[in-house]
Parts: C-alpha cells; structure tokens; sequence
C-alpha cells in the first residue's frame, strides 16, 4: 500500500482482500442453495442486503420460520455497526459532491472501512471518491458472482473451507490491525495495544451474556467508550 | 416451502435496513460537524472494530457459559500474526492464513 489514490492504485490495495469473498461468498452460496433458496433468490439477497453476516442470519432465520420483523431487527442490530464506521470514514469525503457521498456509503463493509483506515496511514490522511469507490465496486462484484457460482453449483463443488477460505477475513483484520497500529500516528502505539487487550477482555466477557447479533455493536461501543477514558487518564 | 415474495420481501426490507445503516452517516456528515468529544470517540472504531472482529472468531459461544475456543482458528492465528510481522504485506498475510487453517485441517 502507498499514497497513490488513483483507480489503479484502488484495485491493487483491494486485490488481498478478494479472498475473504470469495470463500465467504461460496459458502453462502452453498448454504443457502442446501436451505432450499433459489439461485435468483440468492443472488438477489447478495446484491440487494449485501451483508455477509447478516445474509447468513436470513437464511436461518427464514428456514426457522421467522416473521418478517423478527428478521429485519436482526438484521438492524448487526448492520448498526455500519453507522459508527460511516461516520468515522464520512470526514474525510466531505469534500465530495452529496451524490458520491451516498455512492461510497452505499457499498461500505466491514473490509473496505479497514482498509480505508490502513490507507489514510499512507496517504496524509486523504481519501478521495475513485479509490474508495474501486475498493468498494470490486468488493460488491466478487461478493455476488462468489455467491452465485456457490449458488449455482451448490453441493456440487467440494465445501470452501476445507481450503482454508473462511479464514480469509480473521487473516485480512490480523494484517489490516497489524499495519494500522504500526502506521497510524494519531494514536498513541501504547494505547492501541492496550485496546487490542480491552477489546480481548470485552469480546470474552460478551459472549458470555450477549447475543451474537448484537456482540461486535456492544463490543463496539463499550470498547470506545473505554479508549475515552483511559486516554483521558493516562496518556 | 417458503414463498418467493416472502422471501424477496424480507431481501429488500433487508436490504433497506443494510443500506440506511451505511448510507446515513455519509448524508448527515456531508452537511454536519461532529462534536469534537464525539470525534474523539469514534478515533477508536477502527482498532476496536478490527480486533473485535478477530477475537469474535477465535471462540466458540456457548450464551450464559464461558465461551470455549476455536482451537483451528486460534492454531491458524499464529504464523498469520507472525507473516504481518515480517512481510507488513497484506497478500502474503491473507495467503499465510489460508494455507495455515487448510493445513490444520488437513492435519486434524
């Protein structure tokens, strides 16, 4: 990764990351085709909720015989997460029209945001709407045609994570983590690794009492609440 | 059998949810300034969000019980930990983790 910020530069920083849809993407192809999801149903669900977590929180749900509100909170409670990230990426595009704001929010994840993050430690802190927008656009393709092709050859093709391939996402947020704690100079490096702890802490004590639709949100909000305060404190 | 408009009901009403939680914050920030204490807060989204994201999948939930591990994805965890360390390259770290967890499942 360096500061260049064009739309070939865009496509070279998400490449690492294609894997993580592409093993995601197959497996919930897969998963909902064994749950008796059509193909133009699955595809559809990628292109239109366009979730991984919350895609295969659907499938489970719609098979258990959930009503129609019982999955659309679900649903809220695992995307709400998507407004903190929004909001810590959205300064930085300020600059752009109100059209290209609503474009680049629109097809945010969890893995563009971080990498967003890694790139602002590269580049001055500048983000502009054609790198984005190219991290994002290949995100959204690889995630459909993944889901399809798992769609469509279902049982067919042998189970993806045999090959390792759900862990390319724990391995991507380990580099992007990795990199951004070592770049990033408006935090202390002392307080980042002792985030890392906290976060540790809470995500333990979570999942203890806190349902899995709702852990990263709490995890997530009492995480950076912590960071206030200890900041605050000691540094 | 489900219904088809069922299901492509629940899709889109989905998929409005999805949609609003990430196009709302660009909407509202392009026309408001965040209260400097609030900035503050959220400087801590990203390595929290990142590492929460990580541990979520290095245990097992068990509600109302200790969570137990993931002993596969911990196991796979730490040559991926060690490659950041020594290639700080994003490629090289996704392709360690892949090979890492496929070889303990060979293994196991």
């Amino acid at each position: 990764m360096n500061g260049n910020l064009s739309l070939r530069s865009g496509i070279k920083d998400t490449i690492p990351t294609l894997s993580g849809y592409i093993g995601v993407g197959l497996a919930f192809g897969i998963v909902a085709k064994s749950a008796g999801l059509n193909l133009l149903i699955i595809v559809l669900m990628s292109a239109i909720t366009y979730s991984g977590a919350a895609q295969f929180v659907i499938v489970s749900m719609l098979v258990s015989g959930s009503t129609f509100l019982s999955i659309l909170v679900a649903v809220f409670l695992l995307s709400a997460r998507m407004l903190l990230m929004g909001m810590t990426v959205a300064p930085y595009l300020k600059k752009e029209s109100m059209k290209r704001n609503i474009i680049l929010g629109s097809l945010l994840t969890d893995e563009t945001f971080a990498l967003t993050m890694n790139k602002l430690n590269y580049t001055k802190r500048i983000v502009n709407f054609e790198w984005l927008n190219t991290a994002n656009i290949l995100a959204y393709l690889t995630w459909i045609i993944a889901s399809g092709i798992g769609g469509s050859l279902g049982s067919l093709i042998p189970n993806p994570n045999k090959f390792g391939l759900d862990f390319a996402f724990i391995a991507m947020f380990i580099g992007l983590l990795y990199l951004q704690i070592l770049a990033d100079r408006t935090m202390a490096f002392k307080l980042q690794v002792i985030m890392v702890l906290v976060t540790l802490g809470l995500t333990y004590l979570g999942l203890i009492f806190i349902p899995s639709s709702l852990l990263l949100l709490v995890v997530t909000l009492v995480g950076c609440w912590l960071g206030v305060k200890i900041k605050n404190a000691f540094f | 059998m489900l219904s088809f408009k069922f299901v492509l009901l629940v899709i889109v009403g989905c998929g409005l949810v999805t949609w609003l939680t990430r196009v709302i914050p660009f909407i509202l920030l392009k026309k408001f300034e965040l209260p400097i204490s609030f900035v503050e807060f959220l400087s801590f989204v990203p390595v929290v969000i990142m590492s929460a994201l990580w541990f979520n999948g290095l245990f097992v939930q068990h509600l109302g019980h200790l969570p137990s591990l993931n002993i596969e994805n911990l196991l796979a965890s730490i040559p991926t930990v060690i490659s950041a360390i020594i290639s700080k390259n994003l490629l090289v770290i996704v392709a360690v983790g892949i090979l890492s967890l496929a070889i303990i499942r060979f293994l196991a």
